[in-house]
């Protein structure tokens, strides 16, 4: 498991960052038998995701092959995907 | 696969060896505590509790303080009471009985006040502690083994690491007879029809849903927004956006066996395998209730770092990360980050642990023993008045 990024899942639509990823590194991917490159568009912190496919808007985020939550907007391929660009769906009471 | 146990009278295994010191309401916590201290050896169990419970709340109470006093690493019980209180060392001490417990009594009010009931208290303790030490270890099966798995202070990698191998550990414990619980009942939603698929009966799915449904109805009904504390903000900075991404990393802990049964807080299964207690997610509470609940061994994951242990079982902390593993080696007893490093898979680490389950359950300390974390706290359900 020793590679800069984690995919859990065929159907994730974002990686987990096993380091520190820098602004404009390329990397690449193993997903299932196939591997791609990624370009890195924004500094990416130990632990968190990246978006390995355009999401659009209120689009679901798909993390352990499960919906994490919906984009708040459009996010790019190779983007941070955090609580700046995602929401849950849980625990909502404000929305009912 | 065996370990060394304290055989009981009831039939159950103990992992450890405990007098306990416990005030059965706050008001007698001080003379409980001064006792414990006059006789070394024996554990004082501290808590807010005993009086002014209403409705389902008193039940719930005397459930947890029950579980928690006989808990199989418990030999004998010091219930140190006041006398007026609700829940009186007379009405507890009956239910220890029941349980198969050995347990002495004492009120504060029947005493000559503070200082004669200590004296008194101290000679009870001490008997206890001559009886409990009469008790040696013996060979038994692990199947007699009830591990919790519990995450706190979780970072993203608790949910790639730490948990699944946390898990494995669990499903080998499982397919060797024993049982695993896990809580959190808040850190389920987002990941219920996961959990839901995993029932072993229909009875257990319309548990699962029930509790979950339950947690998320009462937060919409008071118009609250769980974001403000789930994810917390430190879960937060370390990578994790969702209560259902936090939700799907956590639930990985308690393995991938079926799920036989759902209990209440505090509440002993009746049936072998991986069981599922409806409760809260702060640590210390979902510890105790689930230590209540039968549990003699916690093993805790973490991925930002917490020192919590338990006055009653042993907790073997389980790091997600190397990082956090070297900043804090005298706190982690095992690192999961190693997965991440190329040196174990998540099955390979499952086996770290359980072997470091059944150490520790010979007798073999925690790191969270050894630096004296003892932190206990009961849930409570109702307003105290």
């Amino acid at each position: 498991m020793s590679h800069d990024l984690l995919v859990l899942d065929a159907k994730d639509n974002v990686a987990t960052a096993l380091r520190a990823l820098q602004e404009g590194e390329c990397l690449e991917m193993e997903v299932g038998d196939s591997t791609s490159e990624i370009a890195v568009l924004e500094p990416i912190a130990f632990g968190h995701k990246v978006a390995l496919v355009e999401i659009e808007v209120e689009q679901p985020v798909v993390k352990y092959g499960e919906i994490i939550g919906l984009a708040t907007r459009k996010i790019a391929r190779g983007e941070h995907v955090h609580t700046h660009n995602v929401e849950g769906l849980k625990g909502r009471g404000e929305r009912t | 696969m065996k370990f060394l146990g304290y055989r009981r009278n009831n039939g159950k295994v103990g992992l450890r060896n405990h007098v306990l010191v416990f005030p059965t309401v706050i008001c007698a916590a001080a003379v409980a505590e001064k006792i414990a201290r006059e006789v070394p050896g024996t554990v004082y169990l501290g808590h807010q509790h005993g009086c002014g419970h209403l409705g389902e709340e008193r039940e719930h109470m005397i459930r947890a303080m029950v579980g928690s006093c006989s808990n199989p690493n418990v030999a004998g019980v010091l219930l140190v009471g006041l006398g007026c209180e609700m829940l009186t060392a007379e009405l507890l001490g009956e239910r220890l009985r029941e349980a198969g417990q050995r347990v002495e009594t004492i009120n504060t009010q029947a005493m000559l006040g503070t200082e004669e009931a200590i004296a008194k208290g101290a000679e009870l303790a001490q008997m206890l502690l001559d009886e409990a030490k009469s008790v040696q270890r013996e060979p038994v099966e692990a199947s007699e083994l009830m591990v919790a798995a519990k995450c706190g202070a979780s970072d993203t990698l608790s949910g790639l690491t730490a948990n699944p191998a946390t898990g494995a550990a669990c499903d080998i414990l499982i397919g060797q007879g024993g049982s695993a619980i896990f809580t959190e009942t808040p850190e389920m939603l987002g990941a219920e029809h996961v959990l839901a698929k995993r029932a072993a009966d229909e009875e257990v799915r319309r548990r699962i849903w029930e509790i979950t449904s339950r947690t998320d109805e009462r937060i919409k009904a008071m118009g609250l927004d769980i974001r403000e504390a789930e994810p917390g903000p430190g879960n937060i900075e370390a990578g994790l956006t969702t209560l259902a991404e936090k939700s799907l990393g956590a639930i990985r802990k308690g393995g991938t066996t079926p799920i036989v049964e759902v209990v209440d807080y505090a509440q002993k299964p009746s049936r072998k395998g991986l069981v599922i207690m409806d409760g809260p997610a702060h640590d210390v509470v979902s510890v105790t209730g689930m230590v209540a609940a039968g549990a003699q061994i916690v093993v805790f994951t973490t991925g930002i770092g917490t020192p919590v242990g338990s006055p009653i079982a042993p907790v073997i902390k389980v790091s997600s990360n190397s990082a956090l593993y070297e900043r804090w080696k005298g706190n982690i007893d095992l690192n999961a980050g190693a997965i991440l490093d190329g040196q174990e898979t998540p099955d390979t680490m499952g086996q770290r642990i359980l072997q470091e389950v059944l150490d520790v359950a010979s007798g073999k300390l925690t790191k969270a023993e050894t630096l004296g974390h003892r932190e206990f706290a009961i849930h409570t359900i109702a307003p105290t008045v």
